[in-house]
């Protein structure tokens, strides 16, 4: 089976998933969209990892340990996320990227 | 007394006055009574120490030859030569040390009196000890830097007290005559210094004028130009240029007329005892060049005519004077015009003699006219006092005169003698002392110091005359006739101011003046009258054996002064009545002619003076033969004119056209570095300002905080790092 399916097919995938995750990070409206494009993104990384793990060299187990961290980021990043947009929400009355700008010093 | 105490005595002498000056100028120039008796003292000091040099030096035998020599001090020592100043006292000096400190005494003593209520009494008692000292300076400096150092201090003195009255445009007008017609002279003295230091590498005087060697070989040596005379000659005729100056000698004579313009005293003092008398002396001092030359050489020749020239002159125009001074002013041009004239025809000691009774009658005859216009003066004021207060206190403005009030008035002169008349009742002791003043002046027989040297003088001429001297003949017959016009001028202003009754009221309330004045006149006129007895000639008929061994004691005294040269041998003169009677016949003829024409019926209020009868003359005379005119005209108009020449073309042509390109060329300079500021650094610092400025709000626009852009950024650069990376790093 693993025969059957080649690399490159797994990379494009990935690569789709990432650009969707990307343009949603970049387009959308709304800041629980936005992360979850970044879930997205994250995820088109894991799945790089895994199919680059299992292809070339799978012997060795940093390819799973690498996506088992980035997992557990991510979960950690969405929960401080929401945290973080909750309280904007609170602040602003407001989840559009656009008019948060207080980044801005 | 040992030479060496006397060395240290005659460097001591000009020393006390010079320190008056500093201490008056520098710590009690506000308390008069102190100054005055600082400036008295210290003269009187000097004129003690002089005494005693005097009358040592009297008692030496050989001091021609070997003269009384102070230590002399270097000045300026260079590498190759030095200057040394010192002190000497020769018969000459010693003569002069003897007159000028008792003059110069007898003045100051005058002068608490006479400016005792002038405001700036102190001012002149430090001016005036100034002048004394240098004057005493110049007499016993023994080489002619020194001497000239003193020369120009007095010629600044003088121009100080001339000046004095400041306020009066004519008196700063005269002072500033006076410095710059005595600069033209003083100018030739420095000429003929240089010279005769260039010819003989030494300005003393004993290395000079008492070596025969260095006097012949000067006279051996033709003078620079080609002039055709001798260096020896040159020289003397440009030293003859100082006394030409300082002596008031035609052309040069015109500023000691207006010499006036100062107080009384200072007349005194420039006329006897200081500035005229020290144009003469360094004349005499340099007698020795002239006489090197041989008799009638052109250097004698310019002297004696130039002598000549100025005692006709003086006497010609001091007949139609009305001024009181003026008269003596004229009168003292006159009489240094007669040494002059000695001097030229080889006269020395006949000279020397003039001098000193001149010194002493001029002093008395000065100090006498301001005693007479300070009477005048007071005399005007109880007048005008009693007019204007019925009750009078005439009396209180005893100590309310001076010259400076009479400037106050100019409506009245006090000094003009058609003003006095009668006044030998209300001022009976200066009119005997002015007399006897007068009466040596006009050279009146046997009894007064002025016909004995007078004499001499004609007498010396008289020889020269006979043995066919060209410059003799001329001086005697010039000498004889001015003789008599002083004569007759004398007469005329004797009468004039004493005789007869008062033409003003001023006069009739005239007033005797303060012991502190009389008193310097009558000393005064003890010498004038007395003093000739000290050189009657030894064979003078009856009173030169009368004197025996004393008679010609300071002709003798005198000329051992002189080194024997081969070409001026003086031989032995013999008695001659010529000359004599020619004296007794000028002075008297001239007295009798003043007596009957002013002395019998003398001048009435209002009346014209009979000089005045001879019209177009008389103008002339009176207005000084236009000497002020003509120089006015030929000296000063040219000299405006090219000054003012000289301020269009040069001044504003020449350097004011190149200060204004300077001027010009700094702006055109200073406008290029402006721009240059304003292009390349201004806008340089601009530039980078404004770029960072502008990065930096461009950069600004990066910044939106908006977490998307920050991501598209990102983007950006991941897409360019990945083409670079597939594309072009392959």
């Amino acid at each position: 089976m693993i025969n059957g399916i080649p690399l490159y097919w797994y990379l494009i995938v990935s690569a789709a998933l990432f650009c969707i995750g990307l343009y949603g990070v970049m387009a959308r409206k709304n800041v629980i969209a936005v992360i979850m494009g970044v879930e997205l993104m994250l995820n088109a990384v894991n799945i790089n990892l895994i199919a680059f793990w299992r292809y070339i060299t799978p012997t060795s187990i940093s390819g799973i340990t690498f996506a088992a961290f980035i997992f557990v980021v991510a979960a950690a990043e969405a929960a401080v996320g929401l945290a973080l947009i909750i309280s904007i929400y609170r602040n602003t009355r407001s989840v559009d990227p656009e008019k948060i700008d207080s980044m801005k010093l | 007394m040992s030479r060496e105490l006397l060395g240290t005595l005659t460097w001591l002498a000009p020393l006390p006055p010079l320190l008056s000056f500093a201490v008056i100028v520098l710590f009690t120039n506000r308390y008069r009574q102190i100054s005055s008796a600082i400036a008295v003292v210290a003269m009187l000091t000097s004129c003690v120490l002089s005494f005693v040099v005097f009358f040592n030096a009297v008692g030496i035998g050989n001091l021609g030859e070997d003269p009384i020599r102070g230590i002399a001090y270097s000045f300026i020592p260079t590498a190759g030569s030095t200057f040394n100043i010192g002190v000497a006292v020769d018969p000459l000096g010693a003569t002069f040390m003897f007159m000028v400190p008792l003059a110069c005494s007898l003045i100051f003593i005058y002068s608490t009196s006479y400016m005792a209520s002038d405001p700036l009494y102190t001012r002149f008692f430090a001016f005036l000890s100034l002048f004394g000292g240098a004057m005493m300076g110049l007499v016993v400096s023994d080489n002619l830097l020194s001497l000239f150092v003193f020369w120009e201090l007095m010629g600044f003195c003088s121009y100080a007290l001339i000046g004095f009255f400041y306020r009066k445009p004519s008196a700063y007008k005269a002072a500033v005559k006076a410095f710059m017609t005595t600069r033209v002279g003083d100018m030739l003295l420095l000429l003929g210094i240089v010279y005769l230091y260039t010819q003989t590498g030494t300005l003393n005087f004993f290395d000079v004028l008492h070596n025969a060697k260095v006097l012949e070989t000067l006279a051996a040596t033709p003078a620079v130009l080609g002039l055709g005379i001798s260096a020896a000659g040159l020289i003397a005729i440009l030293i003859f240029g100082g006394t030409v100056g300082k002596s008031a000698q035609f052309p040069l004579h015109v500023w000691l007329p207006d010499a006036m313009e100062g107080p009384t005293p200072v007349s005194a003092m420039i006329h006897a005892a200081t500035m005229v008398s020290a144009g003469i002396f360094l004349l005499l001092r340099f007698f020795p060049l002239l006489q090197v030359g041989g008799p009638d050489n052109t250097a004698f020749m310019v002297v004696g005519l130039i002598g000549a020239i100025t005692a006709l002159l003086g006497a010609t125009i001091a007949v139609a004077q009305y001024d009181i001074k003026r008269v003596l002013a004229f009168s003292t041009i006159s009489q240094l015009g007669f040494m002059v004239a000695a001097i030229g025809i080889g006269a020395y000691g006949a000279a020397v003699f003039h001098l000193l009774s001149h010194a002493f009658f001029k002093a008395l005859l000065f100090m006498g006219s301001g005693s007479v216009i300070h009477g005048v003066e007071h005399g005007h004021e109880h007048v005008a006092h009693a007019h204007g207060d019925e009750h009078g206190h005439a009396e209180e403005l005893d100590h309310d005169h001076g010259a400076e009030t009479a400037s106050a008035a100019p409506a009245f002169d006090p000094q003009d003698m058609r003003n006095m008349g009668g006044l030998r009742k209300r001022m009976p002791i200066t009119f005997y002392t002015f007399l006897a003043g007068g009466l040596a002046l006009a050279g009146f027989p046997f009894i007064t110091a002025g016909f004995w040297s007078k004499d001499e003088i004609l007498a010396d001429a008289f020889h020269g005359l006979s043995t066919g001297s060209l410059i003799s003949t001329i001086v005697f017959i010039v000498l004889a006739f001015s003789a008599l016009l002083t004569a007759f001028y004398t007469a005329r202003q004797i009468s004039m101011t004493f005789l007869g009754e008062a033409r003003t009221e001023a006069a009739a309330n005239a007033t005797e003046s303060a012991p502190a004045m009389t008193f310097p006149l009558i000393v005064l006129a003890v010498f004038a009258i007395f003093f000739g007895f000290v050189n009657v000639p030894k064979d003078f008929p009856v009173l030169g054996a009368l004197f025996g061994p004393a008679a010609g004691w300071l002709k003798s005294f005198i000329s051992t002064q002189l080194v024997e040269l081969q070409a001026f041998k003086e031989e032995a003169q013999v008695f001659n009545a010529i000359p004599l009677l020619t004296s007794l016949v000028v002075a008297l003829g001239g007295l009798g002619l003043g007596w009957l024409v002013y002395g019998q019926k003398p001048l009435k209020a209002g009346q014209t003076d009979p000089v005045e009868k001879l019209g177009g003359l008389f103008t002339f005379l009176h207005n000084r033969w236009y000497f002020d005119e003509l120089y006015r005209v030929i000296f000063i108009k040219p000299l405006q004119a090219i000054a003012d020449n000289y301020s269009r073309v040069i001044d504003k042509g020449v350097i004011d056209w190149a200060l204004e390109g300077l001027y010009k060329l700094g702006v055109g300079i200073a406008g290029a570095l402006k721009e240059f500021d304003r292009v390349i650094i201004t806008g340089g610092s601009d530039l980078i300002g404004n770029t960072v400025r502008s990065i930096g709000r461009e950069g600004r626009e990066l910044q939106s905080g908006q977490v998307q852009n920050y991501l598209l950024s990102a983007l950006i650069a991941a897409v360019v790092l990945m083409v670079f990376f597939l594309v072009l790093a392959q």
